[in-house]
């Protein structure tokens, strides 16, 4: 999946990285669908983008909370949030059995699009620039990258393919 | 906020007037049960209002395409009205935007199932 065109402005750089570790309970998805929120709103992104970001980071947390850890009380899942200034980074990490997600089915694909799951990973991967997969052993670390302004090297491409 | 579902008929068509987020824990299971209790009770002119659905995530999803799957095999039709903004963005990316009878304006919705 392609970068999306649009980019947020940031208004400015904050600060600081909030992390935290949480049970595997919705009530955790919740908190870190609120942490995002902040994020993506402290950041200065308009309403529509500030929902991709928050709905991809509320599926990783799902699938953390639900398919890595499987609602295990023995388990927690990790979360972290950060603006460096060109981009938002946010980490979810379990402490399951691990996801390959080369292995995941096309959701688009004919015989999928009227299948009832499987299209989380899909949106998380639409709705932000980079999403990086880790394997942590046991468990899944998602790195997930909304980038804020264009990185220079991708201008310069522009330009030369343009000429 | 929790999914809120009000039923009412016009036409032979019975409307779900939903509102909230339909998402895992919240709404999928509400959306669910009003979908297959209205199929159980041989209900085949379904249209789902979706103006005051404010999210939906990929739980969400599965359970509209779930609730037009359902009614497929029973002959029954599902269809949408008022998307929001944000739920039509989410039902393009995924493509569901094409499989759906999507409407903007209620008389239509209901004159399309005669």
């Amino acid at each position: 999946m392609p970068p999306r065109e649009k980019r947020t402005q940031v208004t400015g750089p904050q600060t600081g990285r909030l992390s935290f570790k949480l049970a595997s309970t919705m009530e955790s998805v919740a908190e870190v669908e609120a942490a995002a929120e902040k994020l993506t709103q402290s950041a200065g992104m308009d309403e529509d983008e500030s929902f991709r970001v928050v709905m991809a980071v509320r599926e990783a947390a799902v699938n953390a909370v639900l398919h890595g850890n499987g609602y295990d009380p023995n388990k927690q899942i990790s979360a972290s949030f950060e603006n460096n200034g060109k981009s938002l980074v946010i980490t979810i990490a379990d402490q399951g059995e691990g996801l390959d997600p080369e292995t995941l089915p096309d959701p688009l694909a004919p015989e999928n699009l009227l299948r009832g799951t499987g299209r989380g990973i899909f949106l998380i991967r639409s709705f932000l620039d980079e999403v990086h997969f880790r394997q942590l052993h046991p468990g899944t670390e998602l790195t997930l990258v909304k980038h804020l302004t264009p990185p220079p090297s991708e201008d310069a491409n522009k330009d030369l393919d343009t000429k | 906020m929790a999914l809120t579902i009000a039923t009412r008929q016009l036409d032979g068509v019975t409307i779900l007037d939903l509102s909230g987020r339909i998402t895992l824990g919240e709404g999928s299971v509400q959306l669910r049960d009003a979908i297959r209790d209205l199929i159980s009770k041989g209900v085949k002119q379904i249209l789902l209002s979706l103006g005051d659905v404010n999210y939906i995530d990929s739980s969400g999803l599965g359970e509209l395409v779930s609730a037009f799957t359902t009614a497929k095999n029973q002959n029954a039709d599902v269809k949408l009205l008022n998307l929001t903004k944000k739920v039509k963005d989410v039902l393009q990316v995924t493509k569901l935007y094409t499989v759906f009878d999507i409407y903007d304006d209620e008389a239509s919705a209901i004159a399309s199932f005669k």
